[in-house]
């Protein structure tokens, strides 16, 4: 007889309660897919109002604190960058070091930790007190399909923003990494300027754009699914915004390095 | 209205069972509420009051039976169809659920705004008529939160009122709000059912509410998870065979039985 905190039992009803949560989120974005199509096909039925509101959030209130650590971050891999290679003497790549590493990874991934933090928590939060407070019941009775009232506004502003903040956190790094090649490395600032043009191509921009329409897609769709699966009281709530930010976070990096991987060995094999 | 739909039951529950998993909270419920009339569903806590309203509404799906709105099955129909029933009722949930970004005016209109071709003016006039008749004329500019508990309840009843449906459902109207806000949350519910002729179902224990608006009362046991009394409050009170049913109506007043043995 299996006894009550045996390993096996424990490990079981992990496996069981990981199982049937990913079941609510696979079910979660087949009814939120609908949603889409029932918008693509219905435009002006979206919320307007909500979704330029949601824009302002997510975009414009977020855009002091991106710059600031994209320029940061910039600057912190110019700074350890510069000291590995100048003991080989190459500085000369520096431009190109920090304006690839932006451009197609430190900006995206930065951007959407920072919405995730910024955007997530509050869209689960925000969900989840409407679960507690039976507002999304209100809805539901009144003939609203919740994920189109709740769910489509978010998910076009952040799909907007999200990118948008990204070109705002390339040119932020790209210049913190500047503010190094050319204060602590004395490099010439239009020499500094065309090997930046010259490394970073086209193609690796808007990897960092597609990259970040797909973070800004997870973010909200783990924000809405947590916040609609919050339980009936306060301290849900909180559990809802955390797991919102701890999931999202892991599910960001997982496919940051499934993108990393196709964009180097399909798309960029040359 | 034609003649068979004025005899149709607004409301008709036939065989319901319901429950959470493998819990059965509610077991063969069956029960009709007639056009215009006032149903208080009562009950101690935890027989399954709530869980009945959100089965009616249809947020709930039973394990058995079924609910039939102005004779359309909420329970078999379509997701559409079910968005269609939703339309011809209106529901004043017991915390309000008012949505907390828009004004008071906004959460009136916004039912309005997606289901009639009115336009803006004749929505705002629509709003302020409602509001009028919960008593909160020229409040539609406040939000949710400024409001008072009893200021609450009166708009979600206004909202509940926007489309001018047929059927009202109120859950714990009485809840949390002082007896004078109370007795006249009472007053208002039968103003509004001279008004619009509304069907109104009342979930509540509320005594006073109970005697004051209801036509009829459906009692609910946890015991036995099933309707034990239905009648007119006065008469279940005073004639009911059934003592649980008469001692919860007389505020656990009922004298005890007197055991056989006793003398």
């Amino acid at each position: 007889m299996i006894r009550r905190d045996s390993i096996i039992l424990q490990t079981g009803e992990v496996t069981s309660l990981i199982g049937s949560e990913l079941l609510t989120f696979i079910r979660f974005i087949g009814e939120m897919s609908a949603s889409i199509f029932g918008a693509l096909r219905h435009p002006g039925k979206i919320r307007r109002k909500e979704t330029l509101y949601y824009m302002n959030v997510c975009g414009a209130d977020g855009l002091p604190i991106t710059i600031l650590i994209c320029f940061l971050a910039g600057m912190i891999i110019g700074y350890q960058a510069a000291v590995q290679m100048r003991k080989y003497g190459a500085e000369g790549f520096l431009p190109g070091l920090v304006g690839c590493t932006v451009v197609r990874e430190l900006a995206p991934l930065m951007v959407a930790v920072i919405a995730t933090g910024r955007a997530g928590s509050a869209f689960a939060a925000e969900i989840g007190t409407m679960k507690v407070s039976e507002e999304i019941d209100a809805l539901r009775t009144m003939g609203f399909d919740p994920i189109r009232f709740l769910v489509i506004p978010k998910l076009i502003a952040m799909l907007c923003m999200i990118p948008l903040l990204t070109i705002f956190g390339d040119i932020a790094g790209i210049l913190g990494g500047l503010m190094v090649g050319v204060g602590q490395l004395e490099m010439p600032l239009d020499s500094y300027y065309q090997t930046t043009v010259i490394w970073v191509k086209p193609k690796y921009f808007f990897e960092g754009i597609f990259k970040s329409g797909i973070f800004a897609y997870i973010i909200t769709v783990t924000a809405c699914w947590r916040g609609f699966r919050t339980g009936n009281d306060a301290i849900a709530v909180g559990r809802a915004t955390t797991s919102t930010v701890v999931i999202s976070i892991l599910m960001i990096v997982i496919a940051d390095a499934i993108l990393a991987h196709f964009f180097n060995t399909i798309f960029f094999t040359v | 209205m034609t003649a068979a739909k004025q005899n149709q039951p607004a409301i008709e529950v036939r065989h319901l069972c319901a429950g959470y998993g493998r819990k059965t909270i509610l077991r063969d419920i069956s029960f009709t509420v007639p056009q215009g009339q006032i149903v208080t569903v009562l009950g101690g806590s935890g027989c399954g009051k709530s869980t009945l309203l959100k089965h009616l509404i249809g947020l709930y799906q039973p394990k058995s039976g079924d609910i039939l709105i102005q004779g359309r099955s909420i329970v078999n129909a379509s997701d559409e169809e079910r968005r269609s029933i939703m339309k011809t009722f209106g529901v004043a949930y017991q915390g309000g659920a008012l949505f907390r970004s828009m004004t008071l005016a906004e959460n009136i209109a916004l039912p309005l705004e997606e289901y009639t071709d009115l336009t803006r003016e004749q929505i705002a006039v629509r709003v302020e008529e409602k509001l009028c008749m919960v008593n909160l004329q020229g409040c539609g500019a406040m939000m949710p939160g400024d409001l008072s508990g009893g200021m609450v309840k009166r708009a979600a009843f206004a909202r509940a009122m926007a489309l001018d449906p047929a059927i009202l459902f109120f859950d714990e109207p009485s809840a949390g709000l002082d007896p004078l806000s109370s007795a006249s949350l009472d007053q208002l519910i039968l103003s509004i059912r001279e008004r619009t002729g509304a069907t109104i179902l009342v979930v509540t224990h509320e005594l006073d509410s109970i005697f004051t608006i209801a036509d009829r009362a459906v009692m609910l046991s946890a015991a036995t998870r099933s309707i034990i009394a239905d009648g007119p409050p006065a008469e279940l009170r005073d004639h009911s065979p059934d003592r649980q049913v008469r001692n919860f109506l007389k505020r656990g007043r009922e004298p005890k039985p007197r055991q056989p043995n006793e003398d």
